[in-house]
């Protein structure tokens, strides 16, 4: 069984990017789950004193034992002021703690993202993918840009648009595949 | 009287394998006004002259025993933005053809970084055999290249303040190699 893990970059209830993360399981090949991380709210604002003086904060040991456990990260953004929300970035600042072992070094990540604008968060992807490149992931080409959120999913809270769930599909394949055994491949 | 020694064209005959110990295989990349070194080890590789002095040379090293001065710079070396280690453990280097004359050396062949495969052109040295404390017949090969690093596949930069990449593309190749005779 490969294991994705979903983080939603909004803390909102009705979340239209952890409602994407839901709707997502829809679209999972067989033999492949999403467990939707629900622990965002809860990581304290990286500060490197902190660090130093240690222990790690409980929720920050969570979320990187989220992400250890985790075949692939599969992340969900909407765009605050044309970027990364701020409580996503810090999260990530400690999650790509220290730098040369973090977890998210060597793991595979994609990036999606829903907007209620006509963009998709298509910024925030962007800047998202750079951050994760920078802690060493490996990023998966593939971007699903979920314009005007709220006129996509019905009042069951499914993704009605089926282009969109095609291109989501997509980037799921891309992902898992991107998860298989590292092989060589040298001459 | 004087003698004429003709100049060399053909490296001495026999199995030449790389003393891992005493070569250094590594690279030097511009980096924000300076220059950034590295290096692998250890390398495996060894030299085969025939009879007739056609010369094969190859030498292989694991991505992962990349040798920089920080654990983090390592660790983004291995990392998809370069050498992607997981992917691609191998770097080799098999030769095509190699030419000599008297001390000048050059050979062509193909190196494989990060997967890719691509024609390289190495000009150098070869010292004379000599014997060493063991014994053992030894030369030396010393080999230089230029490739732009963006033909396989590292391709990642910053922005400097000035708007200029703060790493260089072209990166020099060097390998100064010590063989040992079988």
């Amino acid at each position: 069984m490969i294991t994705l893990l979903g983080i939603s970059g909004s803390l909102r209830r009705q979340s239209y990017n952890s409602q994407l993360l839901l709707q997502l399981r829809e679209l999972l090949p067989e033999g492949v789950e999403l467990e939707v991380w629900d622990g965002l709210k809860d990581v304290p604002p990286f500060d490197e004193d902190d660090e130093a003086a240690g222990p790690v904060p409980a929720a920050v040991s969570r979320m990187r034992d989220a992400i250890a456990g985790a075949d692939a990260v599969l992340f969900s953004t909407p765009e605050y002021n044309h970027s990364v929300p701020g409580q996503l970035k810090n999260a990530l600042d400690w999650a790509s703690r220290p730098t040369a072992t973090n977890v998210l070094r060597n793991k595979p990540v994609a990036v999606v993202g829903a907007s209620k604008g006509a963009f998709g968060a298509v910024w925030a992807q962007a800047d998202l993918r750079k951050v994760l490149a920078a802690a060493g992931a490996r990023v998966v080409d593939g971007e699903v840009a979920v314009g005007h959120a709220h006129e996509r999913f019905d009042e069951s809270g499914a993704l009605v648009d089926e282009s969109l769930r095609e291109q989501l599909g997509e980037v799921v394949d891309a992902l898992v595949a991107e998860t298989r055994p590292r092989v060589a491949v040298a001459a | 009287m004087t003698t004429i020694e003709a100049i060399r064209e053909t490296l001495p005959a026999g199995t030449w394998q790389v003393d891992s110990t005493h070569s250094h295989v590594g690279f030097a990349v511009e980096y924000t006004g300076g220059t950034f070194r590295g290096s692998f080890s250890p390398v495996e590789g060894a030299l085969e002259v025939d009879e007739s002095g056609q010369a094969t040379l190859s030498g292989r090293a694991k991505a992962e025993s990349v040798k920089v001065q920080d654990e983090n710079l390592t660790a983004h070396l291995l990392a998809p933005d370069f050498f992607d280690a997981e992917r691609a453990p191998e770097i080799t280097f098999s030769s095509t053809a190699i030419e000599r004359e008297g001390d000048v050396i050059d050979a062509v062949g193909e190196l494989t970084i990060k997967g890719i495969t691509q024609p390289v052109e190495l000009e150098g040295t070869a010292s004379e055999p000599i014997t060493d404390a063991a014994g053992n017949e030894r030369i030396g090969l010393q080999l230089r290249s230029t490739v732009d690093r963006r033909e396989f596949g590292l391709d990642w930069n910053m922005a400097l303040p000035n708007g200029e990449p703060a790493l260089a593309y072209d990166v020099e190749l060097v390998a100064e190699l010590y063989l040992v005779k079988k």
